[in-house]
């Protein structure tokens, strides 16, 4: 999976590992509950995940945010413990816990010594049919995810940024819409709202239990059957396509927000793994991102950072594992004395060599190095495996292709990175952001002129 | 710490979060084998199986408290390592370790600087990599052009840390609590230091600092013994001798409350609060820690977050820790709140912190605390990446070869009493220096 951020951890030749490639054992109970089991025996860990499908892309208008909302209230209680409980009872059990939400899927999780297995899987299944909903929790809840709003998005220029400018690149994709939501949508939500949704999507036939550690599948299987056996599936609504409309033209817009430096965010309109015609377009896509990133000697490194110093940092991405079609991001920082204006320039004059010249053979071959590498490197977290494997079958495209993906990308020639270049990485998909940095107000601190730490003392 | 998190399109940072782990059985203790090679460089090795990759981490007594009077020299020195080495470029070296796959990582804190190379045991590409961390490590070029592009981009950074009013109060904080000493600083510097900085200077450091008996060497993976020495014998063979630097000076504590109001324009106001705490090896450092987790260290569960967050709801996050450094590192109280909340918010947390260290922890919470830590241990060495963390804190603290192994008996035998006792003795809570960054302080009255 390629989340971006993720990508030193992704990135193969023909190579056999000494250990083998880790198998997946999938199972599936009666009522629908998929249950998939990757052995690693190096530490008397593991690590349970549950997955649902819902996320933030499958919310409407007026009710965004709804799923990451819904998930920080999945920690407040059920009939049979009281809120705070489940958090209580994993720590005293030496685990780690936590959620998260993206724009594909909500996701639960433990990490516990071997033996605690069990405890986990009560937890996780007795919230999965029996989540106890209260005005008095949600009330404060509220308030906790509006402040994490303000801290992850309102307070960064960035983060703001980014939100408007999806809003600005996607038309109908729900992919427009933040996965925190939008402000007014977040306080607007209700307990009635969080109720129905829910009851909508958690179910055993819309979930998937990871287990990656010290375990034997066949003893997984058999908690997972007496803990989650009992519960009911759903009738699952079925979700509509909500393919973005064809894109007919560049979008440009400018941000203007108190900030220090200027930034900018450009995305090709492209398809992702699940949504593309020919799955080697999505497989060449993610070489071109490895070509322009992938390290320090990548071309953007290379070229704009240290050649032509416009650039004091520049980056590019690709999401294979989207749901729906996404972006072929770059964004860069210009230099001291560089505008936005020039730094676009250079990064779409790269994304011109894409489409008009071959990347070269030893190019090519440091990509596929590093994907070799980063296999097993990332062999070396249980965590991480499970993530790939969650993602992967939660967004459609089913765990197995996680172990393809080695050798698609060893597939790649120069040929169909230029074929995809010319084909998706062109101004008729194109959206252009700029942050244009205002001034803070009067009296604000400034970092650069050393003036911390001198403010109002009482 | 962060919990319930949402990765929108920040993976990163999650993961990042979620491997703040703090814990401790005698399960599964990995053997860290030590050794001094004949010129006085200490190395540690543990041998792991089952993956066909080799970690090596250098650490060097040449942080940010190293700086002297030109703050930002010891990171932006550790910084440029990897831009020129030897006869190679950055695009030579950076093709050297990514033709084979390796990852190779710098940086500075306070106390220390490092460099990291993950690579694949496989012995060409091994060799390959090694080669280029060696004469990254130990042949630095700083040359003029590199050094201008990568001083910018410094001064860039620390431009951009003005539109972040988190970034603001941790700075402000750290300057406040330390004063005149070299962790007051941030390690990247101030714009004026890192302004005046010459590649002559970083040429001086980098000479003086990374030596032999300035370091220490962690090696962790698929490699045996034999094949561990050679590599830590050619790795130093490129270092000169040099010497065990002076111990840093303690700070002084001013004794004094304090409370500093920064205004800024954000939703919300950023609140650090604190004193200071101890340093590495202190004998206290179990009541401390486990203390600590109940107060604040220990996420949804913790005493601040139950009160600030799960009662009233007025944060994301808040917490406390205790950062042991080589001479006393902070004890820290922080939180972010909508400006309305922020005396409101501080003064729950302040009261919990009273609260705590004049009645100590329950019997129930010091047990649950114990349970999580023992019972967690396993987690904080179950990959070679947590594992080689481990090793080099325990290497370049200089804390005893067993401290794995005895981790969880010392856990077990902490008690209320000793808690209390070490609670009231460090963290007077008459004395905290508190930082507001946000529209919620007061505006300066000047």
């Amino acid at each position: 999976m390629l989340l971006r951020g993720f990508r030193i951890a992704l990135f193969l030749l023909p190579f056999s590992l000494e250990a083998g490639e880790p198998q997946v054992f999938e199972f599936r109970l009666d009522n629908g509950l998929k249950v998939l089991v990757q052995e690693d025996h190096r530490a008397p860990v593991v690590v349970s995940q549950v997955w649902y499908k819902v996320g933030a892309s499958y919310e409407h208008d007026g009710i965004t945010g709804i799923s990451h909302m819904l998930e920080h209230m999945m920690f407040k209680g059920t009939q049979k413990h009281p809120p705070g409980e489940f958090s209580r009872i994993i720590a005293a059990n030496g685990g780690r816990e936590n959620a998260f939400t993206g724009q594909d899927y909500t996701a639960y999780f433990q990490m516990l010594e071997k033996s605690r297995l069990p405890v986990s899987f009560e937890l996780e299944a007795d919230r999965m049919r029996y989540l106890k909903l209260s005005e008095v929790e949600f009330a404060k809840e509220h308030q906790v995810v509006l402040e994490e709003r303000r801290l992850r998005t309102d307070d960064q220029p960035r983060s703001k940024m980014q939100e408007h400018f999806d809003s600005v690149a996607y038309s109908n994709s729900p992919y427009k819409n933040p996965v925190i939501g939008w402000p007014e949508d977040v306080a607007g939500l209700t307990l009635e709202d969080l109720k129905k949704w829910y009851g909508l999507w958690y179910a055993p036939n819309n979930a998937t239990l990871i287990v990656v550690g010290d375990v034997k599948p066949s003893e997984v299987l058999k908690e997972a059957k007496r803990a989650f056996g009992g519960l009911k599936p759903s009738m699952l609504p079925t979700l509509k396509s909500q393919a973005e409309v064809t894109q007919l033209g560049l979008r440009r817009m400018t941000m203007k927000v108190p900030a220090k430096l200027p930034h900018l965010v450009m995305g090709y309109k492209t398809p992702s793994l699940k949504t593309a015609a020919d799955e080697k377009e999505a497989y060449a896509l993610e070489v071109a991102a490895g070509i322009l990133d992938g390290g320090n000697s990548a071309r953007l490194s290379s070229r704009l950072v240290r050649g032509q110093q416009l650039a004091a940092a520049a980056g590019a991405s690709f999401d294979l594992s989207a749901r729906l079609a996404n972006l072929f991001a770059l964004e860069g920082t210009p230099v001291e004395g560089k505008t936005v204006d020039v730094l676009e320039a250079a990064l779409k004059e790269e994304i011109r060599h894409l489409r008009d010249e071959l990347v070269t053979l030893d190019e090519l071959q440091r990509v596929k190095a590093q994907v070799l590498a980063s296999h097993v490197f990332q062999l070396d977290s249980t965590f991480y495996q499970a993530m790939q494997l969650g993602t992967f079958e939660t967004v459609g495209l089913g765990w197995q292709k996680v172990g393809e993906y080695v050798d698609k990308v060893n597939a790649v020639t120069a040929e169909e990175v230029q074929a995809v270049a010319r084909k998706y990485l062109v101004d008729e998909g194109l959206t252009i952001a700029h942050l244009d940095p205002q001034p803070l107000p009067e009296g604000a601190p400034q970092t650069d002129d050393a003036a911390i730490g001198g403010g109002h003392v009482r | 710490m962060y919990a319930n998190s949402h990765v929108a399109d920040t993976p990163l940072r999650l993961i990042a979060l979620l491997f703040i782990f703090f814990s401790g059985t005698a399960l599964a203790v990995p053997e860290i084998e030590h050794w001094t090679t004949s010129k006085g460089g200490r190395v540690y090795y543990v041998k792991t199986e089952g993956l066909p990759l080799v970690d090596v981490r250098m650490v060097f007594d040449a942080g940010s408290a190293r700086d002297g009077s030109l703050f930002g020299l010891a990171s932006l020195t550790s910084g440029m390592l990897d831009s020129g080495a030897g006869d190679w470029d950055a695009d030579v070296i950076a093709q050297r370790l990514e033709r084979v796959g390796a990852v190779l990582g710098t940086g500075a804190s306070r106390d220390s600087a490092y460099l990291s190379l993950r690579s694949l045991s496989h012995p060409d590409k091994l060799k390959e990599a090694l080669e280029t961390l060696k004469k990254v490590a130990t042949q630095p070029t700083f040359s003029v052009k590199d050094f201008e592009r990568e001083r910018n981009r410094v001064l860039l950074a620390i431009k951009q840390q003005g539109e972040d009013p988190g970034e603001i109060a941790e700075i402000s904080f750290m300057k406040t609590l330390y004063g005149d000493h070299p962790y007051a600083h941030p390690s990247e510097g101030i714009r004026e230091t890192v302004e005046k900085l010459t590649p002559n200077d970083l040429k001086v450091f980098h000479r003086e600092k990374y030596t032999v008996r300035n370091s220490i060497t962690v090696v962790v993976g698929n490699i045996d013994r034999l094949a561990a020495e050679a590599l830590a014998d050619d790795l130093l063979s490129g270092l000169p001798e040099g010497e065990v630097l002076p111990a840093l000076a303690d700070p002084i504590d001013r004794h004094e409350a304090l409370t500093v109001k920064t205004p800024y324009p954000s939703e919300q106001t950023h609140i650090y609060s604190g004193v200071l705490g101890f340093r590495v090896n202190d004998p206290d450092t179990f009541p401390l820690y486990i203390g600590n987790h109940i107060l604040g260290g220990s996420g949804l569960v913790s005493k601040i977050m139950e009160e600030v967050r799960e009662k009233r709801g007025l944060a994301y996050s808040a917490y406390s820790y205790f950062l042991p450094m080589r001479v006393p590192g902070p004890f820290e109280i922080g939180l972010q709140t909508k400006n309305a909340s922020a005396e409101e918010a501080l003064d729950i947390a302040v009261r919990t912190v009273r609260a705590f260290i004049e009645k100590g922890p329950s019997d129930q919470e010091l047990e649950a605390a114990k349970k999580n830590i023992i019972g967690g241990f396993v987690l904080r060495l179950d990959s070679n990446q947590k594992l080689i963390s481990e090793v080099a804190s325990i290497a370049f603290f200089q804390r005893p070869l067993d401290y794995l192994n005895t981790f969880t008996q010392k856990v077990q035998a902490v008690t209320r009493e000793d808690i209390k006792r070490a609670f009231k003795a460090r963290v007077n809570p008459d004395q905290l220096k508190t930082i507001l960054v946000g529209a919620g302080g007061e505006k300066p009255s000047h």
